[in-house]
């Protein structure tokens, strides 16, 4: 339909082509204008900005690689004025830095650790891969002891458990040995858990319970614990090393990996101990968490250091590392268990009400639909406190454990390397080294939290 | 309920095992047994240690003399001074670095935070690669690093960097002139108590005609010009009682003014700047969870861009904010025991450390150290329940 008037009156028929907008409005200008210069305070902003990065930026990649000094055998290479990093000596102090002092031979076994740890990590740290649970149960089970074996040697020698200290099998078997494994211990480990299920399959059964079943739970978990201290027990013709003689990066990860493993379950077991209805439970568990929760882990180090040994029964002196790494643990326990709690305190009622509604026991209902459904929730709040663990790490150079930290810091000292960019460089080095771990895991993390879309964004 | 049939009275089918009031009661019979058991066990092995140490249990040794120096003193202390004192001395070291800390740790992480929201790419980008950088290192690295690689690498006294003719920054510390109060001084800082007074009445009575009138007034600079002003006239009256005394270079070292030790400076930048971040990082959770309508809102209200920061987004971006912001306060003063790293007198250094080497009072002292913590951190989290509930949204 058109229109036409008499009267010579002009009506435009079609749009006009919109002019393009301004220069100064679109493209880089546009943006320079809206995000850089749009008014006084933000142009000084700007340039005040730009100066930092000139004064930061270009020093820092000149120092790092234009200046650098990449080939030396000592200090010499790295004396002349002026020169940027001495890489060499980072080269030289490599395997001290990431080995402490591990005999040489033997760094085939923290090898074989890490490269284990590397393979079984990856495939659970990617959502889509199969076999999670399987994953898992490697991961958190199974290579620790192998881990342990290893990196101490393994053959620590069991000798007597509950009738041996009654002398009672030692003059049948005699000192007979297998492969390191002593048999008079594992007569007694064998009839020790025989008699204890007896026992408590006696008494369940005696006051109404199922006393078979309790009997074979019993038999179960000796079964579990004399799987874990046979694979110690055994004598794999492994040299002992030390822990004295472990450090650099390999104690910053067996102290952050022991600490994860044992602070996730310890945490699982306070979190829900500190929602139980049983006041006595909840009471212990809250003491417990906000105890560790309320002093600072050096003092934690400290009382692993000096009052732990006080505690224990007299002759009884634990390893160093081993030490510090409860204390670790019992610390990044109580953290965890907080994180945890909120993923609990996530799931709305309705499932718990669902779960005793189609009549699951307390446990069947935590380990089969609440659990899970809470712990990858916070999976990112786990990945969170494993970050402030491994930078809590650190801290073990204080109780004399010469981690990654404190490898570099003892390396600083090495008169073969004496100039003035060696304390720059190994910053530099240990900088990298951290950042990469930390930004990596927290990546990560964003990555699974934006995957679970848990947070509400606008 | 009741009225429905109950099941026949007598025995249950069930066997009263599996009554959860029964195992309930059993469980946590069970629980305490273990932890009771397990606190007698630790103490009779403790009993038994320290017989065979011969060392003796208690207190007393806080009055024995300590015997050792330390490198800065807030109150009065030599080496003959008791562990006690000594004690003192740390508590308030630590308390010094905490409270510089926060200071300074607040103002980088408000900064920080609203720059990694602003609309500029230059300022965004620069805070951005200042938390991600400084989250993810280990602020043991991060002390270290202060303290050897930029403290220990300045010149020594006689090269020092001077800071307009006050200051001099210097291998052995940081020396800035010393007031020095003369008489007369009361009634400067009466004066600025006066002022101070009046520019707090001033401000809610702003408040209230903003209130009524929709016009306030300037504070910012009402308030600075009369704290300011009123003391200086205050001194011009009683002919300057505050002088300061100016550090001179004598022979190899300084003579006069306040050094500040290299490991205090160390800690506490290490400390400010790793807090910073992360408070960084809490503020700016805090202004995004203000709904953008709430800006809208404020601007159609006709309210200027400072304005709807000030009053309409901050008040309820802190609501958002403080509880966080308490327990990374609280996390600085416990990482304040990192001191131990870099020698800086400290509760964990002078009292777990040098004290404990010293007498071997393991338990008593490894517990006054993490009671105080624990003190600390419990006085922390009753502050921080009561600013809640004074801020909680009161909902309907």
């Amino acid at each position: 339909m058109s229109l036409t008037f008499d009267d010579g009156t002009f009506i435009r028929s079609e749009l006009v082509t919109p002019l393009p907008p301004p220069i100064r409005n679109v493209g880089i200008i546009g943006w320079m204008r809206e995000n850089l210069f749009s008014s006084v305070l933000n142009t000084l902003l700007t340039l005040f900005g730009l100066a930092l990065l000139i004064l930061i930026v270009p020093p820092m990649v000149r120092f790092a690689l234009i200046d650098a000094v990449w080939t030396g055998e000592n200090r010499e290479a790295c004396l002349d004025p002026g020169v940027g990093a001495c890489w060499p000596f980072i080269r030289a102090k490599f395997a001290q830095l990431i080995y402490g002092f591990y005999p040489i031979e033997e760094r085939w076994r923290p090898n074989i650790v890490f490269a284990a740890g590397a393979i079984l990590l990856v495939p659970l740290l990617v959502p889509s891969w199969p076999m999670k649970r399987l994953n898992a149960l490697l991961f958190f089970v199974v290579y620790p002891i192998i881990a342990f074996i290893l990196l101490t040697g393994g053959n620590i020698d069991a000798s007597s458990f509950l009738f041996q200290r009654f002398g009672l099998i030692q003059p049948i078997t005699g000192d007979a040995s297998i492969a390191g494994v002593n048999i008079a211990f594992w007569a007694d480990f064998v009839l020790t858990a025989l008699v204890a299920a007896a026992l408590v399959g006696g008494i369940i059964g005696l006051i109404g319970g199922n006393a078979l079943s309790a009997g074979r739970a019993v038999l179960l978990a000796f079964a579990a614990f004399g799987v874990l201290v046979l694979a110690w027990d055994i004598d794999f013709g492994l040299r002992p090393v030390e822990t004295r003689q472990w450090g650099g990066l390999l104690v910053t990860l067996v102290i952050a990996v022991t600490g994860i493993v044992a602070s996730l379950p310890l945490g699982i077991l306070l979190a829900l101990g500190r929602r139980s209805q049983m006041p006595i439970v909840r009471l212990l568990s809250i003491v417990f968490i906000e105890f560790w929760r309320g002093v600072p882990l050096i003092t934690v180090l400290f009382f692993a250091t000096y009052m732990l040994p006080l505690f224990l029964p007299q002759g009884a002196n634990p390893d160093g590392l081993l030490r510090a790494l409860v204390g670790v643990a019992l610390f990044s326990a109580a953290y965890m268990a907080e994180v945890v709690r909120g993923g609990l305190q996530a799931i709305p009622k309705g499932q718990y009400e669902g779960a005793m509604a189609v009549g699951l026991t307390w446990s069947q209902m935590m380990r089969l639909i609440i659990l899970p459904q809470a712990l990858t929730l916070v999976i990112p709040g786990i990945v969170n406190s494993f970050i402030s663990l491994f930078k809590d790490t650190t801290l073990v150079l204080i109780v004399s454990i010469f981690d990654f930290l404190g490898q570099l810091r003892a390396s600083f000292t090495d008169p073969n390397w004496a100039t003035p960019v060696t304390l720059y460089t190994g910053f530099a080095f240990a900088g990298i080294v951290y950042f990469l771990f930390c930004f990596g895991m927290s990546r990560y993390s964003l990555f699974v939290e934006r995957r679970l879309n848990t947070s509400h964004r606008h | 309920m009741s009225d429905l049939v109950e099941p026949a009275i007598g025995r249950s089918k069930t066997s009263f095992i599996n009554d959860p009031k029964v195992r309930s009661i059993g469980l946590q019979l069970i629980a305490l047994v273990l932890v009771v058991f397990l606190g007698w066990m630790f103490v009779d092995n403790a009993r038994q240690n320290l017989a065979a140490q011969k060392i003796a249990t208690g207190f007393g040794f806080l009055d024995n003399t300590a015997g050792f120096g330390i490198s800065q003193t807030l109150v009065p202390y030599s080496e003959t001074s008791t562990y006690g004192r000594a004690f003192l001395v740390g508590l308030l070291n630590t308390l010094l670095v905490a409270v510089v800390g926060i200071f300074f740790a607040t103002i980088i992480g408000f900064f920080v935070g609203i720059g990694r929201l602003s609309k500029n790419f230059v300022v965004r980008l620069l805070s951005t690669i200042y938390v991600e950088v400084i989250r993810n290192l280990p602020p043991l690295f991060q002390i270290l690093f202060w303290y050897l690689a930029v403290l220990s690498a300045m010149p020594s006294p006689r090269q020092s960097i001077n800071l307009l003719g006050e200051v001099f920054i210097s291998n052995r510390g940081i020396i800035v002139p010393r007031p020095v109060f003369e008489a007369g001084t009361g009634y400067v800082l009466w004066s600025f108590g006066a002022a101070l007074l009046v520019v707090i009445v001033l401000h809610y009575w702003s408040r209230e005609r903003r209130a009524e009138t929709g016009r306030g007034l300037p504070m910012l600079p009402i308030g600075l010009g009369l704290m300011i002003v009123v003391p200086f006239i205050a001194m011009a009256l009683t002919g300057f009682p505050i002088s300061l005394e100016r550090p001179e270079l004598k022979g190899f070292n300084f003579v006069g003014g306040v050094r500040v030790i290299p490991e205090f400076v160390a800690l506490t930048v290490a400390l400010a700047t790793y807090t910073g971040a992360f408070i960084a990082e809490n503020v700016r959770a805090g202004i995004q969870s203000v709904s953008h309508g709430q800006t809208e809102a404020a601007h159609s209200l006709g309210l200027r861009n400072g304005h709807t920061l000030r009053l309409v987004v901050i008040p309820q971006a802190m609501r958002v904010i403080i509880p966080p912001l308490t327990s990374q306060y609280l996390n600085l003063t416990k990482n304040s025991s990192l001191a131990v790293g870099i020698g800086y007198p400290d509760l964990v250094a002078v009292f777990a450390g040098t004290t404990l080497n010293q007498t071997g009072q393991a338990i008593e002292i490894i517990a006054i150290t993490m009671g105080v913590y624990l003190v600390l951190s419990i006085i922390t989290s009753v502050i921080m329940n009561v600013y809640n509930k004074r801020v909680a949204l009161v909902e309907r």
